[in-house]
């Protein structure tokens, strides 16, 4: 176990390493730097726009800005945003946690529910029930994540308008509740985004499951548990099920970088401040040391999660740490 | 039932032809494509107005569709039917052009790494390994942002460079597999070069897989491009793209409806109907999987 720990930490930290390389690489190479972009102003000199150059450390040579980048970045120094007038760990430090949530509640609701979806599905295979359940849930898949929450957006927040279409908390009345209103209104606005994640999600995880349990289904101990007299129903539920469930948890780990993906678009259209709508909101004011940090910290996420997915695998599941 | 099919039927080529057009999802998703792609073809006949002209920016902006705009105008008084139809070129060119390109890069480096083996597939699948665990969209994002609004041959090569990692993975577990079985020991053994024993008999086993990856491949590319003209660092403005014409309308949903929504079924209508195809296709490929209508235990002996 340790061992295998130990090789899935390495290939983590490859990641870590390369993500932290090209995203170093990419800023190098893209035409202009950070402070011709962010000093763009009339009134500014070249002399002035050197100046700050020499004080980033931008006029070095490219080797030792890198390593002093690694060091800073390993350091959790990640700059100056130049749209927030703040240090990019203070802001990153503020959107996080929201994400966290808003995507900690999504993975937890789809799995539920496209592990239903799956059993549902497998219950009768080629039944109506399976092929219908089938469609739909390859529509959800190939749904543009935006558009669908757009389209929630305008359905229930401007039709029909029960939930509140962006924020985490009523800007205005929020601070004039009592405790259980202030938990109502943040409840309120995590419904939508928390809802479309979900669904999207599903999609995804409800297709893998149901192919995890059709890799299961013929096999000779699911022939026993239907000869000895159970039910069809009962063996996928009591015996199909628990065999293909640990795939799910490596398919967590695997689906983690599309779900960051559909993060961001979420938290762009419903204007949930985590890390998506920053990265967002960076990229309109071209704010280049945001961008990659918020990239940098994503990527990272994701790797994490992905490792614990797989640890998780590995302590459930003994021929993992073998093979 | 009856007396038993012998093998090659089961598995053999015309059984995965007859299977694939015996699927309803195969003939609704070419009917879709093939309607999707005339109309991007054709467009320049097809589409009323120019779709970068603004019309009449004083009377025309943001107008709900009518008879002479069946799908309205946009905020720049430009015929959203027009820009749809010039949309589609952009969407599809993307897609076919960057899975092209990923699939022949990621095949050539599958069938490498599992042909040579040894410390070049090392190499190779770590950092295939660790490009996987990158979010694809923050890569494009990052490019996209930091070289401004791209032409179509850059993000064309974007959207190729960051797409050919699972191919060459798939690629290289069929090549590794198919290395040890008989045909290809009995072809070692007979004098095939190696490069004889690549393209005539690793290749064509590895051609279904790639073209189940590759037709889902399109969808997710269509997907992303769409995404990055959403936010605003897809193709370079005033081109039209279907994610650009949802952003032109983005900051006013609840008004400009229409800006939202054609453009939006769109890229639904032709993604559906690629990931349709791709399903069907892995279905008739691999017969291992369920087949449709019957008992799941009996799967083996189907």
């Amino acid at each position: 176990m340790r061992r295998f720990v130990a090789g899935r930490l390495a290939q983590a930290v490859i990641v870590v390493f390369l993500v932290t390389t090209v995203t170093f690489l990419l800023v190098h190479l893209a035409p202009g730097d950070p402070i011709s972009v962010a000093l763009d102003k009339p009134g500014v000199t070249e002399a002035v726009r050197q100046q700050w150059r020499e004080s980033f450390g931008l006029d070095r040579p490219l080797g030792e800005q890198y390593l002093r980048w690694v060091g800073n970045a390993a350091r959790g120094e990640l700059g100056w945003s130049f749209s927030f007038r703040r240090p990019v760990r203070d802001v990153i430090a503020e959107a996080l946690p929201r994400t966290l949530l808003l995507v900690g509640l999504s993975v937890v609701f789809s799995f539920a529910l496209g592990i239903v979806v799956a059993v549902l599905q497998t219950e009768r295979p080629g039944g109506h029930r399976d092929r219908w359940l089938g469609r739909i849930l390859l529509l959800l898949y190939s749904v543009p994540d935006f558009w669908l929450a757009l389209v929630v957006l305008l359905l229930f927040a401007y039709r029909v308008p029960i939930f509140p279409p962006s924020g985490i908390v009523d800007p205005v009345l929020h601070d004039y509740m009592s405790f259980s209103g202030r938990l109502a209104d943040r409840l309120r606005h995590l419904v939508l985004p928390v809802t479309t994640l979900t669904l999207l999600a599903t999609a995804a995880i409800s297709r893998h499951q149901r192919s995890a349990l059709a890799e299961v289904m013929p096999s000779d101990w699911m022939r026993t548990a239907i000869a000895k007299g159970l039910s069809h129903r009962r063996a996928v539920r009591r015996h199909a099920l628990r065999n293909a469930l640990l795939p799910s948890i490596t398919l967590a780990g695997l689906y983690l970088p599309a779900l960051a993906a559909g993060a961001l678009f979420v938290e762009k259209v419903y204007s949930w401040p985590g890390m998506g709508l920053l990265a967002a909101n960076a990229i309109v004011a071209r704010d280049y040391p945001l961008i990659t940090a918020s990239v940098l910290i994503t990527s990272v996420a994701v790797a994490f999660g992905a490792l614990l997915a797989d640890v998780a695998v590995a302590a459930a599941d003994p021929r993992v740490r073998v093979s | 039932m009856g007396s038993p099919a012998p093998f090659a039927s089961i598995i053999g080529p015309r059984r995965t032809f007859s299977r694939l057009l015996h699927d309803s999802r195969t003939r609704i998703a070419i009917v879709v494509l093939l309607i999707v792609a005339l109309s991007a073809v054709f467009a320049p006949l097809l589409a009323p107005y120019d779709p970068t002209a603004q019309l009449d920016i004083v009377r025309l902006p943001s107008q709900p569709p009518s008879f002479a705009h069946p799908m309205g105008t946009d905020p720049y008084s430009r015929d959203v039917l027009s820009r749809l139809l010039y949309g589609g070129r952009i969407s599809l060119s993307v897609g076919l052009g960057a899975v092209l390109l990923a699939m022949s890069f990621g095949i050539a480096v599958g069938a490498a790494a599992g042909f040579i083996g040894g410390a070049v597939d090392a190499v190779l699948m770590r950092f295939v390994d660790a490009a996987l665990s990158i979010p694809r969209l923050l890569v494009l994002i990052m490019v996209a942002s930091l070289w401004g609004s791209l032409g179509l041959i850059p993000l064309t090569l974007l959207m190729a460079g960051t797409g050919w990692f699972a191919v060459s993975r798939l690629v290289r577990a069929e090549t590794l597999a198919l290395r040890e079985r008989e045909f290809i020991v009995a072809a070692r053994a007979l004098g095939a070069s190696p490069t004889r024993i690549l393209v005539r008999h690793v290749l064509p086993n590895v051609a279904a897989p790639a073209l189940v990856a590759a037709t889902l491949g399109i969808a997710n590319v269509i997907l992303l491009e769409a995404g990055l003209s959403y936010l605003g660092i897809g193709v370079r403005p005033p081109t039209a793209s279907w994610g650009a014409i949802i952003q032109d309308g983005a900051e006013r949903v609840s008004d400009l409806w229409w800006l939202t929504l054609f453009p939006g079924l769109a890229i639904l209508v032709t993604v559906f109907a690629c990931n349709a195809l791709g399903d069907a296709l892995r279905d008739a490929f691999d017969p291992r999987q369920l087949p449709r209508g019957t008992d799941a235990t009996l799967a083996k002996e189907a």
